[in-house]
């Protein structure tokens, strides 16, 4: 799945030192099976921080924040809604990159 | 005056003409040795006012000691050294002598006892600045590098008019803490916010440093907007208007990046988002608040000096810099890789990094101050460093998919910074008493108790699930967002180009309405006087003779009457 480059700016010292992987040998990070148990592993340990606020006296500064698995939910939502909101205003303001180019 | 009373910046400003001179063999020792001489000179510099002097009826003190002024005036000096290792390898020496004359500058404006001291630094640091981005060489640069200093002149112009107003209205020119409630403190506080990339002007950031060379964006991302940061925390202490101005950089921070394609942009619009943070912090302007936007400017400048050395080692390497070309490097760059992932940490304040232990004091503040709805805004902001720049940016240049790209780890002394500040990421993070301990207040704050640590990982590891959520809608495209800097790079172009042709047309038409009339004009006159007109014809004597006949009888009817 190599993606061929396109008109790469190079500004500093480039050396391209492009090789394709050899078929049939990833690396072992990225193999499927590897990405399936980071999943996992990742989802164990966001189940476990979340059961942990059992286990913590909550001294909220303002009533919510001390309610069960609130930085949890908060920090998910908040951040989808800012991914929505960027992608919104990617619509008016995303331009090509050869935009400025003709200066 | 003694030598010692000097001002410490002026080693590394002074030092910086010497690196031309010096040979490739003495150079390398000068680059590290330089810097080294200043932090042992601002680390040994007793508390107080010297190389006092009257200029006129004012009194200059260009240096004064406290410890506010000592902790920039540290980061900067190590920032030079840290940066100096990283760029041993730049060929253009002029790159590594403006450098110097930048980093001696921010060192100067940090230990400026009054204004005019201040400012005088505070142009040497345009100055010094633009000659880095200029000497990245490329015709961008050299366009951005024009851009640069034109929105830092006006910035200057801002602060000059508010000092000498100042001057005016108070006949003293000392720096101390000021309300913007007259024309001259607005003045110097809008001087200020220019350099600290507050909006409307903000886009001047993003669209400079991303230009410069892989070693040039190092230098840039650490003293302009982190100096204006220090004059803000003396200057102005708990002005309202910082607050918003504050919460408004960090989320333009997190959306422009967002949106961002280009690896550096990415991390340039954080710097914006970073310094949100501090700014926020001082107008908040409790001693915890104060505390904390002075602490997080002295991790920040590490960390994002070693996130750009990433980006750099990647640049410099591959001499790519989009995340669509890029991709997959971890595999063979692996240490460039790790120390990327530490800064990437420490920006998204993950507990036992250096992120983690400055910036929460600035939402402690808020929390302090019982100002709710700033703590929630904070926190959601908190979770969006994490997935702007603390996963966007390692994700898309190191793992994403394979670009087929399998260049080397950056030579020994580009690994060697990075590995030096990413250290210094952790150690601040691990053993926070020793920055705490630097600080302008004293500290009464412990980071580390289960709940803060349990609700940190909370949040961010929650961002992080976001990001892998949303990740079908954070594709890479080839684009840039525009920004305010639209407005002088093409509005304003439109604009005088339609004035442009709306005048020359005017004028065409008028000249064409001229020349018709002298063209008229000038057929009449032919046309009575030219060769063939009545006026010039030869006449017959016949004519001649009737002609005089009838003269002379209009003269005997006069002479009768």
């Amino acid at each position: 799945m190599t993606e061929t480059a396109k008109t790469p700016k190079s500004e500093a010292p480039s050396k391209p030192d492009v090789a394709t992987p050899p078929p049939g040998k990833q690396h072992w990070l990225v193999r499927k099976g590897t990405i399936r148990l980071l999943w996992i592993f990742g989802l164990a340990i966001l189940a476990t921080l979340v059961v942990g606020d059992l286990f913590l006296v909550p001294h909220p500064y303002f009533g919510v924040d001390g309610t069960f698995g609130f930085f949890a939910w908060y920090g998910l939502v908040t951040c989808i809604a800012m991914v929505i909101v960027a992608k919104f205003l990617g619509r008016f303001l995303s331009r090509k990159d050869t935009y400025y180019d003709d200066q | 005056m003694m030598i010692s009373s000097l001002p410490p910046g002026l080693i590394l400003v002074f030092g910086a003409f010497l690196l031309p001179l010096a040979g490739p063999f003495l150079r390398p020792v000068a680059v590290l040795l330089l810097p080294l001489l200043t932090i042992w000179q601002v680390w040994h510099m007793p508390e107080g006012s010297s190389a006092a002097f009257t200029l006129m009826t004012y009194d200059i003190v260009s240096v004064h000691v406290d410890s506010l002024g000592r902790l920039f005036a540290l980061i900067f000096s190590l920032m030079a050294f840290g940066g100096g290792l990283f760029a041993l390898n730049q060929k253009k020496v002029v790159e590594l002598s403006a450098a110097f004359i930048y980093a001696g500058s921010a060192v100067g404006v940090a230990l400026a006892g009054d204004l005019i001291t201040l400012f005088v630094f505070w142009e040497i640091m345009a100055l010094g600045s633009t000659i880095v981005l200029l000497s990245a060489g490329t015709p961008q640069a050299t366009k951005a590098a024009s851009r640069y200093f034109l929105v830092h002149m006006f910035g200057g112009a801002l602060l000059l008019t508010g000092i000498f107003l100042y001057i005016f209205d108070t006949g003293s020119v000392a720096f101390t803490a000021m309300k913007p409630d007259t024309a001259a403190t607005a003045f110097i506080l809008a001087g200020v916010l220019v350099n600290a990339a507050a909006p409307p002007v903000s886009a001047w950031l993003a669209d400079a440093y991303p230009e410069a060379s892989f070693s040039g964006t190092v230098f840039l991302s650490a003293f302009t907007t982190k100096a204006a940061v220090y004059v803000l925390i003396r200057g102005f202490p708990g002005t309202e208007v910082l607050v918003y101005i504050g919460v408004f950089m960090i989320f333009y921070g997190i959306i422009m990046a967002l949106l961002e394609n280009d690896m550096r942009r990415i991390l340039a619009y954080s710097i914006v988002n970073q310094v949100g943070f501090m700014v926020t912090g001082i107008g908040i302007g409790t001693e915890m608040a104060l505390n904390g936007a002075a602490a997080h400017a002295f991790a920040h400048i590490i960390y994002k000096a070693l996130l750009l050395m990433s980006a750099g080692s990647v640049l410099y390497m591959t001499g790519k810099r989009k995340c669509t070309d890029l991709g997959g490097l971890f595999q063979s760059m692996p240490l460039t890789a790790l120390c990327g992932i530490v800064g990437a940490l420490a920006i998204s304040s993950f507990p036992w990094t250096s992120g983690f232990i400055s910036k929460s004091m600035i939402a402690q503040s808020a929390a302090d101050e019982h100002l709710a709805l700033l703590w929630f805004t904070l926190m959601a902001a908190s979770a969006g460093v994490f997935l702007h720049a603390g996963i966007k940016f390692p994700w898309f240049v190191f793992f994403q998919k394979d670009s087929g790209l399998r260049p080397k780890d950056p030579p020994w002394n580009m690994r060697l910074a990075m590995i030096l500040f990413s250290a210094f990421c952790i150690g601040l993070g691990v053993w926070p008493e020793y920055l705490y301990a630097l600080l302008p207040f004293e500290v009464n704050y412990e980071p580390y108790t289960n709940s803060h640590l349990l609700h940190a990982l909370q949040l961010l590891l929650f961002a992080g699930l976001a990001f892998f959520l949303m990740l079908p809608m954070m594709k890479r495209t080839l684009t840039i967002s525009l920004d305010t800097d639209w407005f002088y790079r093409r509005f304003a172009t439109k604009i005088i180009d339609g004035l442009a042709s709306f005048i020359g047309n005017a004028d065409r038409g008028f000249r064409q309405r001229t020349m018709n009339s002298l063209n008229a004009l000038l057929d009449f006159v032919w046309h009575h006087h030219g060769p063939e007109g009545s006026m010039a014809r030869t006449w017959t004597t016949g004519n001649m003779v009737l002609l005089v006949t009838v003269f002379l009888a209009i003269l005997l009817v006069f002479s009768f009457v």
